[in-house]
């Protein structure tokens, strides 16, 4: 049986990782490449590396962090920040990363995604949507958030869908950092209506909130940052919880 | 020496890293002669499988990966492509295996994406491998179950999760990226 990923996600500045984090264990909690490791030996099923810096200098060092990574990890991962071009998703690819992220890119050129789609396959290009509700529904927002377009949620994932995406990063902007559980019910809303993987994000902040998103939404995984890196959840007992719950989990 | 088919398919790194940290020595290469001279040679694979076979004939790889006798291990698109047919872009395969590769019915999200178990493991490469152990998979395309399956896996319905027929050994899912499910598999492979 297919089972349903955790997935942590970690940000990274000038080749750091960001955010406090308290893992004891680790002489250098800052070191992307010790820090997923540590992910890694906890049981995550996937990691995510967004860069948040991503100028033009920092995207030559992300590839040579992307290579260090894929030397010693061995499970799929995926990079993302800034990436424009398929040229930009060629120097991550070409350095080690499975897949890639793209978000305000793609709202600009969305031919962005078949381009990429159609060099290296569907399976590498995961379309993040970030999303908020007001008045008049759920809407896509771009560059981290800030700023609103005009695009439905659900019109912007069938659109990538459509265009070749081969999953989604869905955060929710309403739930995003205030540990008060996924939003269900645009979750609920994208995965049941597109036949690609969904992944779960924003708003984490107990191991209920991980069974109540794989229970009621249809998402295929779930991603969280700050739980993880905190140490307020470590990952080995959330699947425990989550397997007595009979959600399908690697163990 | 393991030898790592270079072709147009995509992060063929990542199989070397794997094999690197096992600690075998690894080249990526397309010269007929090195791929011929290797202890194992793997034939890795990411990609579309109209091109990738397109590739291979057009630098004659079709007719040197069919005549190696040493053991080689096709991963994902490498396992479509030793198949006979596949019904993406409609393209005729190497046929070690006597099996045809078709596109799941859209009745569930495809690609099959995630970590998955399997059953009916026989044979070797699956020494020390139990039923609850998970692999990672990303596919869309499946290959039907043959005379040559040595795994099954399910999802949507049962296919050939892994394949053999002489020394040509095949996995759908990614040994390189399943952990260390998938580096017990990818060892037992290079201890044939």
């Amino acid at each position: 049986m297919l089972k349903k990923r955790i997935i942590p996600c970690l940000d990274i500045k000038d080749g750091r990782t960001v955010k406090g984090v308290n893992f004891l264990n680790l002489i250098d909690a800052g070191n992307p490449v010790e820090l997923a490791k540590e992910y890694v030996k906890q049981g995550a099923d996937e990691l995510v590396f967004l860069d948040i810096t991503a100028t033009i200098e920092n995207r030559k060092a992300l590839a040579g962090l992307v290579e260090r990574i894929a030397a010693e990890i061995n499970i799929p991962f995926t990079v993302g920040g800034g990436i424009d071009t398929v040229e930009d998703v060629a120097v991550l690819i070409k350095a080690g990363a499975d897949k890639v992220t793209v978000n305000s890119s793609a709202v600009k050129r969305p031919e962005l995604i078949s381009d990429i789609a159609a060099q290296f396959g569907s399976q590498c290009v995961v379309v993040a949507i970030d999303t908020k509700l007001n008045d008049d529904g759920w809407k896509v927002f771009v560059n981290g958030g800030r700023v609103p377009t005009p695009l439905k949620t659900m019109q912007w994932a069938k659109k990538v869908e459509e265009l070749g995406a081969g999953e989604i990063l869905l955060t929710s902007m309403n739930s995003d950092g205030t540990k008060e559980g996924f939003s269900l019910d645009i979750t609920t809303e994208v995965s049941r209506n597109v036949n690609i993987p969904v992944i779960a994000s924003g708003g984490a902040g107990s191991m209920e909130h991980f069974r109540d998103v794989f229970f009621h939404t249809g998402c295929s995984a779930a991603l969280a940052a700050s739980i993880f890196h905190f140490g307020e959840i470590d990952i080995r007992d959330l699947k425990k919880y989550l397997k007595n719950e009979n959600i399908a989990v690697r163990l | 020496m393991i030898a790592i088919v270079r072709y147009n398919a995509g992060n063929i790194m990542s199989v070397r890293n794997a094999v690197t940290r096992l600690g075998y020595e690894s080249i990526i290469t397309d010269d007929q002669n090195e791929l011929e001279r290797a202890d194992k040679v793997i034939f890795p694979g990411v990609g579309e499988a109209g091109s990738a076979m397109a590739y291979l004939k057009e630098r004659k790889l079709d007719q040197t990966i069919i005549s190696l006798r040493q053991p080689i291990l096709g991963i994902c698109l490498g396992l479509q492509l030793l198949c006979r047919f596949t019904e993406e872009a409609e393209t005729k395969c190497l046929g070690i295996f006597p099996a045809s590769v078709k596109l799941f019915p859209p009745v569930d999200k495809i690609p099959h994406m995630g970590w998955n178990n399997f059953i009916n493991m026989k044979g070797d490469l699956f020494k020390d491998i139990s039923l609850n152990d998970d692999v990672y998979f990303v596919h869309s395309f499946y290959a039907e179950i043959s005379s040559c399956t040595i795994a099954t896996s399910e999802y949507i319905l049962p296919f050939s999760a892994a394949m053999q027929r002489d020394n040509f050994y095949a996995t759908q899912f990614h040994p390189e990226k399943s952990a260390g499910v998938g580096e017990k598999i990818l060892k037992n492979f290079l201890d044939l």
